[in-house]
């Protein structure tokens, strides 16, 4: 589904992405893995066209669209969930929802079905619906950036960094929705610092390395492989 | 003295919804993009001299009118297109700046096309004063008014009621995650200046047949304008109409009561004591956030 092939990112003169290859079936989650700086948020950041590739290519469904703009990667289903839940702090809860939807304008009555999904999903935003979302903790912010990347109706979710700043009980709840998204068809590429908990629910697992990519295999395989234990998971 | 006050009140209404008129633009444009559009006042010149030489060419004055301001209106939109979209990731002071060089621009090119003279616009019904308690009121004034809370509301209809209104907001708010949920703010910023010029334009077609309108008209009402949106909280519309109508009453007071050559000077007296008492304006979000 999605295809990534020899992508290079810069940052001004210095090159963040050296030659990623990376890809991602229909149905699957698929875990990437790697430390502060490795360029995670880069590449993410690149899928959705937030920052340009300098090279390489970026294919979604057999399509090229390395140089398509941000919102028309939004409209062929790739949503980002971002990195630090980038909420609109100043609007209430349901007009950030509503705004996930911002591109299924034309089906108001999907929009309206999937808005009483995602409450179902979590209760607590139904509750808090009318609050400023800048009002929500953490974990609540993250709940919602999940549920507006579902407004946007994916088929590709790209999730930075979930678990980051949470309490460990709430990063097995949002962990648990991750998998019961997957179950549902919808297909994932979970960028994680946590490696433990990312591999753990993934199929498959990628491993960045200040920009570069050491390892794809297995989730179960990186689990057990030696050098990804010592750096990575820490025993 | 009641009398005088209550006319000096009259008048301070009327002049004060055309700075509330202004100051909406300035909110609209900042809403989208965080920058304050020192064009903002050209806009309100363009739209009044575009009426006067469309109804010199021989339009009928509700035509010109229309004209005038979908004409404005596209120069907004050329703006955005022609020196803020080429600048494109620039900080928001360089596009600040880049404002005020259009502005400049605007000015050099309405002298050059209308001359330096101030030119009237004939009032939409008559100069027949109208006697109101013991005030006069031009029948102009009404339509200022009248013209006022029909935009107010449809602005503040535009930004609560409509999910158009909202992709705008959110470009300001956070313009990374506006892009993730597919909103193209390239697009936002052309409707806010395409709106906010048409917006500056009627405030200027409605205030023509009062004060005349010339090529340098614009300053004055750009930086009034702007005084009402920073008195109000830059970014809230309802703060600027509020900014608007208590500098334009302050104004006409102090320019009746004391004299009217410190009238410029009590408007932005007053901005400076607000910031200084509420640098985030008087009704200004002071929304706690949590990170």
């Amino acid at each position: 589904m999605l295809e990534i092939n020899g992508l290079n990112s810069h940052y001004g003169p210095v090159q963040v992405i050296h030659d990623i290859n990376l890809g991602v079936h229909a149905g699957e989650l698929v875990a990437l893995v790697g430390g502060n700086g490795a360029g995670k948020t880069t590449l993410l950041h690149t899928l959705s066209s937030l920052h340009p590739a300098s090279a390489g290519s970026i294919s979604f469904d057999g399509v090229d669209i390395t140089r398509w703009p941000s919102h028309r990667i939004v409209a062929a289903g790739v949503c980002q969930v971002p990195e630090g839940r980038q909420v609109f702090a100043p609007l209430s809860v349901e007009d950030n929802l509503r705004l996930g939807a911002y591109r299924q304008y034309s089906d108001p009555s999907w929009v309206r079905q999937e808005l009483g999904r995602v409450y179902h999903l979590f209760p607590i935003l139904h509750e808090r619906r009318r609050q400023p979302a800048g009002t929500l903790s953490g974990g609540q912010q993250q709940m919602l950036a999940i549920g507006r990347a579902l407004l946007g109706r994916p088929r590709l979710l790209l999730l930075d960094e979930p678990s980051m700043g949470l309490a460990p009980l709430l990063v097995e709840e949002i962990f648990r929705v991750i998998v019961e998204l997957n179950r549902q068809g919808v297909t994932i590429l979970l960028v994680e610092q946590n490696a433990r908990a990312a591999l753990a629910i993934a199929e498959r697992g990628y491993i960045l390395e200040t920009g570069r990519m050491v390892k794809a295999a297995p989730a179960t395989e990186l689990l057990a492989d030696d050098d990804v234990r010592r750096a990575y998971l820490g025993y | 003295m009641l009398e005088q006050i209550f006319q000096f009140l009259v008048t301070g209404v009327t002049v004060g919804s055309i700075y509330a008129l202004v100051g909406l633009g300035f909110a609209l444009i900042y809403n989208a993009s965080d920058v304050v559009n020192f064009a903002q006042g050209e806009f309100v010149m363009l739209g009044a001299m575009n009426a006067i030489a469309l109804l010199a060419a021989g339009l009928p004055l509700p035509l010109a009118a229309i004209a005038a301001v979908l004409l404005t209106a596209l120069v907004g939109l050329l703006l955005e297109r022609l020196a803020i979209e080429p600048a494109k990731g620039a900080s928001v002071i360089t596009t600040i700046i880049i404002t005020i060089g259009a502005a400049i621009f605007l000015r050099g090119v309405a002298s050059l096309l209308w001359g330096k003279n101030s030119l009237p616009l004939p009032a939409f019904s008559g100069d027949e004063p109208i006697q109101l308690g013991g005030a006069t009121l031009l029948p102009q004034s009404l339509w200022v008014l009248g013209g006022t809370i029909v935009l107010v509301a449809l602005v503040h209809a535009f930004f609560n009621r409509t999910l158009l209104g909202k992709a705008l907001l959110a470009c300001s708010f956070n313009r990374t995650a506006a892009q993730l949920v597919g909103i193209n703010v390239q697009v936002m910023l052309r409707l806010a200046y395409g709106l906010s010029a048409g917006l500056g334009a009627i405030a200027g077609i409605l205030v023509a047949p009062i004060t005349f309108s010339s090529y340098e008209a614009g300053i004055m009402l750009g930086l009034k304008g702007f005084s009402a949106a920073i008195v109000g909280g830059i970014g809230n519309p309802m703060g600027a109409v509020a900014g608007g109508l208590l500098l334009g009453m302050l104004e006409a007071l102090g320019a009746g009561l004391i004299s009217s050559g410190y009238k410029d000077a009590i408007a932005f007296i007053f901005v400076l004591m607000v910031l200084f008492f509420e640098p985030t304006g008087l009704f200004g979000h002071k929304a706690a956030e949590r990170v």
